[in-house]
């Protein structure tokens, strides 16, 4: 169990270091704009004075070292910055502090709350559907059932998210309007409300995901079929699906697992285009929007925020898998 | 709730027939072992199967989507036409070619025919194309089918949309396959270089693009395009050069992973170690020793990274941030066309414009899905 938890504490650490790394790329990135972030506010017109001002403002003339520790900094207690348009939004109205404006953290939080619940919605639908359809897949193995799954799968995989959202619209949406195909959602709605204007998009990303879940699924069973100990169970003259759920089916659970927070990991990320599609108040549309006015501040907030779910998500998909296997767990 | 209750008879409908239909198998051949070895499940399936024919057969013939009537004769269309090009395969052309046709699945035989379709039509786009796809025609928003000059219409500045859907696999293939071939190229050659040389080289290249993939793909490719449309400026063509290297450099590193894992095994063979103490240079050992023995996984490889590449353009393009105007993309297509899919109830080929293009993106993408799958199954040589 100690050596368990070491190893636990060292993946953390290890999550802990990457972050970090790629907190300062994100940084580097940033700071290989051409110009500077007061002449990005400020525009081309602004006269020397005023871009000199906001410079000193932002702490632009300190070396570029001690910038970034400021920043980690105050990234550590909460302050993302002010967005751009923002400042330029207070700028304009006239309030004399940046203060008063909304910050990024104000910003981001309520969209990355959305953004959990399209995905906690998906995972709620994908999860178990794509479990069962890869053990079907498995039982049913060669069968007509098996190949159209697997052929409808791969379909789904590498068919764009915008095609598969805009033919969901086109027959759920349009043609018999059962589902909203636009998610404006809002502060105060209620669950179910909120869930019926969630489901187009958590539809959409579940045929992403389902697909690659349940061919793993099948993989991960198919595999350990020709071991001794299915052949044994088989022979006693059980049932096939008894000998998949039963037996085959806790020894692929470590490959399955995996394979599910890696997608989990892939739908918090993935969500960018399906919310633009829906214009879904997520943090990727967010994301995209601040992309297409070079909203600096934004574009880093949530660019970290993206890659620290991601790095948490593999990071779990890690532990998960040693605590799920014994050999895993007391390495030679 | 009527659509419950619905569901609810149905599901116990299809179990009372599945049932009947096992008792009439087995009355109809009692010695048979197949009907009296039937699980319930199967013969539910076999049920299920057949309700699913009669609801796609019904919906094929409701006149108000006719777009599932489109899609299903587009499917029975390729198929027979994925049938006969494997037909004609198997009886002309060389013995090997005829060999591989042999073995081939439908489906791959459709991806290899789609893929030589995308091919010709990006080669000869210029040719087939009625128009330039830059051209603006003064008919603005002229809808498809009303003008025979304008087959598809025009779209809101007047350009023709069938000519854009062509050049289409022009620009939007052709700049997908050679971001591939450079990430390939690059991230190929670090990675046998790597596993080659070893050492600290090894560990720099390794520790540094864990870190670069440490970042999801899309959301990196993002934020380094903010940076890459700052130093563009007012030069589009610039931006959509510097996209074909971000993806590049993004995908570089994927395959570099791949390249350097395949090559780790080789070079842990005997026959590299005797080209080794032969004192072969450098590229004589990748160029003779590894590569011949790499080609298998990194051509599968090639095929996904293709797809990958294809689907971060078209969804960067869709964003409004990746190839730009006036060169003719499919993902920009779809995101200008998107709102017509509202007009489905009164002109069905109205909405179709946008699914054209983003079904021209995933029939690519399929297809070449296809091919992958199939030879990874007969080089790994698994028979589930």
């Amino acid at each position: 169990m100690a050596s368990m938890g070491r190893m636990i504490a060292q993946r953390l650490l290890l999550g802990l270091l990457t972050l970090f790394v790629v907190s300062i790329l994100i940084f580097l990135a940033v700071n290989a704009l051409p110009g500077d972030f007061a002449q990005a506010i400020l525009g081309q017109s602004a006269t020397p004075e005023a871009v000199e001002a906001i410079r000193r403002g932002l702490g632009l003339d300190q070396p570029l070292v001690t910038r970034y520790f400021q920043w980690l900094w105050r990234l550590l207690h909460g302050d993302l910055g002010v967005s751009f348009a923002q400042a330029n939004f207070a700028a304009y109205v006239g309030s004399a502090s940046s203060a008063e404006a909304i910050t990024v953290a104000d910003q981001i939080a309520p969209r990355f709350r959305n953004t959990l619940f399209l995905a906690g919605v998906t995972a709620a639908i994908a999860v178990p559907l794509s479990v069962s359809l890869g053990i079907l897949a498995a039982l049913y193995r060669g069968s007509i059932f098996d190949r159209g799954v697997n052929i409808a799968a791969l379909t789904a995989i590498s068919s764009p998210e915008f095609f598969l959202a805009y033919i969901l619209i086109l027959f759920l949406g349009v043609l018999n309007p059962v589902l909203p195909s636009l998610s404006n959602i809002y502060e105060g709605m209620s669950f179910g409300e909120r869930l019926l204007k969630t489901l187009l998009p958590a539809l959409t990303l579940t045929l992403v995901v389902t697909a690659h879940m349940m061919r793993m699924t099948r993989a991960a069973i198919i595999n350990l079929l020709a071991s001794p100990y299915i052949e044994m169970a088989r022979l006693k003259g059980m049932s096939p699906l008894r000998v998949i759920v039963r037996h085959a089916l806790p020894n692929a659970l470590a490959p399955i697992i995996n394979v599910i927070a890696i997608n989990l990991a892939y739908l918090v990320t993935g969500v960018v285009v399906v919310e633009v599609v829906f214009v879904y108040p997520g943090i990727g549309q967010l994301f995209v929007d601040s992309v297409k006015i070079r909203d600096i501040p934004v574009v880093q907030a949530c660019c970290l925020v993206f890659a620290a779910a991601y790095i948490l998500m593999n990071l779990l998909a890690d532990i998960l898998s040693i605590l799920s296997n014994p050999r895993l767990r007391h390495p030679k | 709730m009527s659509i419950r209750a619905g569901i609810l008879i149905a599901l116990v409908a299809m179990g009372a027939a599945s049932l009947g239909l096992r008792a009439i198998g087995r009355r109809l051949w009692p010695e048979s072992p197949y009907w009296r070895d039937m699980p319930l499940g199967v013969a539910f399936g076999y049920v299920l199967a057949a309700a699913g024919f009669a609801l796609a057969v019904k919906l094929y013939f409701i006149d108000r989507i006719v777009f599932f009537r489109w899609a299903m004769n587009g499917l029975i269309a390729f198929s027979i036409a994925a049938w006969i090009f494997r037909a004609l395969g198997r009886r002309i052309g060389p013995g090997w070619s005829r060999k591989l046709f042999r073995q081939m699945p439908l489906t791959a035989s459709f991806g290899i025919l789609t893929v030589l379709a995308y091919a010709f039509t990006a080669i000869f786009a210029g040719w087939l194309a009625p128009y330039g796809q830059a051209e603006i025609f003064d008919a603005v928003n002229v809808l498809p089918g009303t003008d025979p000059a304008h087959p598809l219409g025009t779209d809101q500045i007047g350009r023709d949309i069938l000519t854009r859907l062509i050049y289409g696999a022009q620009n939007t293939v052709g700049i997908a396959f050679a971001t591939t071939l450079i990430a390939f190229f690059t991230g190929g050659s670090l990675g046998f270089l790597a596993a080659t040389i070893g050492g600290w080289l090894d560990q720099l290249l390794s520790r540094g693009i864990d870190v670069l993939m440490a970042i999801p793909a899309l959301i990196f490719a993002l934020l380094l395009m903010t940076i890459a449309s700052a130093w563009a400026g007012s030069e589009r063509w610039m931006l959509t050069l510097y996209m074909v290297l971000i993806i590049a450099l993004i995908d570089a590193t994927r395959v570099f992973r791949l390249a350097r894992a395949v090559a780790g095994n080789i070079v842990v063979m005997d026959y590299f170690e005797a080209a080794k103490l032969r004192g072969e240079r450098l590229p004589y050992l990748i160029f003779r020793e590894i590569l011949p023995n790499a080609t298998a996984p990194l051509l599968a490889e090639f095929g996904l990274r293709f797809c990958f590449v294809f689907l971060t353009i078209a969804a960067l393009s869709f964003l409004g941030i990746g190839i730009q105007p006036p060169l003719a993309d499919w993902g920009t297509m779809v995101k200008d066309l998107a709102q017509f899919i509202n007009f489905a109830a009164f002109s069905p080929l109205t909405a179709a414009l946008p699914l054209m293009a983003a079904g021209a993106i995933a029939l690519l993408t399929v297809a070449v899905n296809f091919i992958v799958d199939w030879m990874l199954q007969k080089s790994s040589g698994l028979k589930e």
